[in-house]
């Protein structure tokens, strides 16, 4: 397996447990759906696998070691809010570009236009920036994304545009995929196993 | 003509100053008409950044200072005039916001609801706030309660009672759903419903169009700022054959449970609407009439379409 987390828990400070025991493993080339109700940890989750937290308890090992604590990290993470996720005060062109530069084709299916590039990220609109988003994310040198709702707050066409991107790397190079979300219907469209969570 | 809300070629522009007072002009709604009935559920669904909840605070007369409105909005038969909106806003017409942080975080959730009730002979403010409460299953402890020790759901029952309370006749829900699992999506659906069914008017904007197709009476589809298509809800049903616009079918293909069908490029931006049909750069459909001059709102089999080639 390439991502393992085994019997990880978290929870902050000393407060309740916001998970316990959880096993999950995403190999490569594979799409893997979390599904639970909101309030149920999935983001948490999502954050620990990614390296933003580290469990309370049990481990997550990426090819059978810890995640890096310096340098990319082979696992990335897409989060719901695009908005909180680029620096304000950065011109697209060095969003897209902090990563890996990010290439024409992988703009183009995203649906990138190239005068977007000049502009700051409050000149454009949520469903824009997430596009950008998932092209940062989409290095070469990603091993395994972290999708927590990524295209929930986006319309239909868009939510499409962004899979289809996503998929394109799981067929092309191996890309593992976690999908987190708590829309069956897209799960189901995406997947090919689920784990539930809550 | 509608007998609540009557929207007729509405724009809506913004005016923005850039680095060396370069002006810059942004049409963001464009030449749009919609109405809103009584005793309906209008969806408004379409494109992030398509201008729905732009039209939202336009009706109800929050838009920011740099925005300019052209074209014509009536309710209840009168013109929408800056003196009209402030009547109407709150008592007439309620908002239900998107953001749950719209509550007060520092003010227990009863007194908050309460300020919105009208002063009439009908008992009093707190007596109005706790019918609606009731109505909702919100108890008297979450009436004590402040915004943050509220669940989701809660939170949505919160949101929905200060709009009730004001007993306006439209109800704007602005993308109330976000986030919700599907319990609470289908109870905050059926409040939804029972408004409308009590003669009311309710706006509901929402990008979740599984839902809406399920409460809705009419779908307005928007696409850059302007609607493309309005028709009954049930013409999404079950294949979306009888949809009118390139759009819309696309987005219907686009729909987990439909495909997941992508379109290639992007919704054009307001600083450059092409000339024509704002679709016709991603439409199969598209010849070079669909360039020559923006289609406006026809009838075509009990619905309408913005669309030259849409029979």
């Amino acid at each position: 397996m390439l991502l393992e987390a085994d019997g990880i828990g978290f929870r902050y400070g000393v407060g309740p447990w916001v998970f316990r025991g959880l096993d999950i493993a995403v190999d490569a080339g594979e799409v893997v759906g979390l599904l639970g109700p909101s309030g149920c940890g999935k983001t948490t989750v999502a954050r620990v696998l990614a390296g933003h937290e580290r469990p309370r308890e049990g481990r997550v090992l990426f090819d059978g070691a810890p995640l890096p604590r310096s340098g990319y990290c082979p696992v990335q993470l897409v989060s719901q809010h695009p908005e909180h996720a680029v620096n304000p005060r950065w011109r697209m062109r060095e969003v897209a570009s902090e990563g890996w530069r990010v290439d024409e084709g992988t703009m183009e299916m995203l649906g990138i236009q190239a005068e977007w590039l000049e502009r700051y990220s409050n000149e454009l609109s949520g469903g824009e920036l997430q596009r950008f988003c998932v092209a940062r994310a989409l290095s070469p040198l990603t091993r395994v994304l972290i999708a927590d709702e990524m295209t929930t707050m986006l319309d239909a066409i868009t939510q499409a545009q962004l899979w289809r991107a996503v998929r394109e790397a799981v067929d092309r190079r191996g890309l593992g995929v976690l999908v987190v979300s708590h829309e069956r219907s897209l799960i189901d469209a995406l997947c090919d196993r689920v784990v539930a969570l809550g | 003509m509608s007998d609540l809300l009557d929207i007729v070629d509405v724009s809506i522009s913004f005016t923005r100053y850039e680095a060396g007072l370069r002006r810059r002009t942004l049409r963001v709604i464009n030449g749009l008409s919609v109405d809103v009935r009584r005793g309906e559920v209008l969806a408004v669904i379409g494109s992030s950044g398509s201008g729905k909840s732009l039209l939202a605070h336009a009706v109800l007369g929050i838009l920011p200072g740099n925005a300019h409105l052209s074209g014509s909005m009536r309710f209840v038969g009168e013109e929408l005039t800056p003196e009209r909106q402030r009547r109407a806003r709150g008592r007439e017409i309620a908002l239900v916001p998107q953001a749950v942080t719209s509550l007060d975080p520092l003010m227990r959730v009863g007194p908050q609801v309460r300020w919105g009730a009208p002063v009439n002979g009908n008992g009093s403010q707190a007596e109005a706030q706790r019918r609606v409460f009731a109505r909702y299953g919100l108890t008297p402890e979450v009436e004590r309660s402040f915004p943050a020790q509220l669940s989701g759901g809660m939170t949505r029952r919160v949101l929905l009672s200060t709009a009730v309370v004001s007993g306006a006749s439209l109800i704007i829900a602005d993308e109330p759903t976000p986030g919700l699992d599907p319990e609470a999506l289908a109870e905050t659906m059926r409040h939804l419903r029972e408004l409308a069914d009590e003669n009311k008017g309710v706006m509901l904007i929402t990008h979740d169009i599984e839902t809406a197709v399920t409460i809705a009476d009419r779908i307005a589809v928007f696409y850059a700022g302007t609607a493309v298509e309005v028709c009954p809800a049930h013409d999404f049903l079950p294949d979306g054959a009888a949809l009118r616009h390139p759009y819309t079918r696309a987005l219907w293909r686009a729909l987990p449970r439909n495909g997941l069908a992508p379109v290639a490029g992007a919704q054009p931006s307001y600083d450059d609407l092409p000339d024509g049909c704002a679709f016709r750069a991603r439409c199969d459909r598209a010849t070079s009439a669909c360039a020559a001059t923006r289609p406006a709102l026809r009838s075509v089999r009990g619905g309408m379409v913005a669309c030259i080639h849409a029979a």
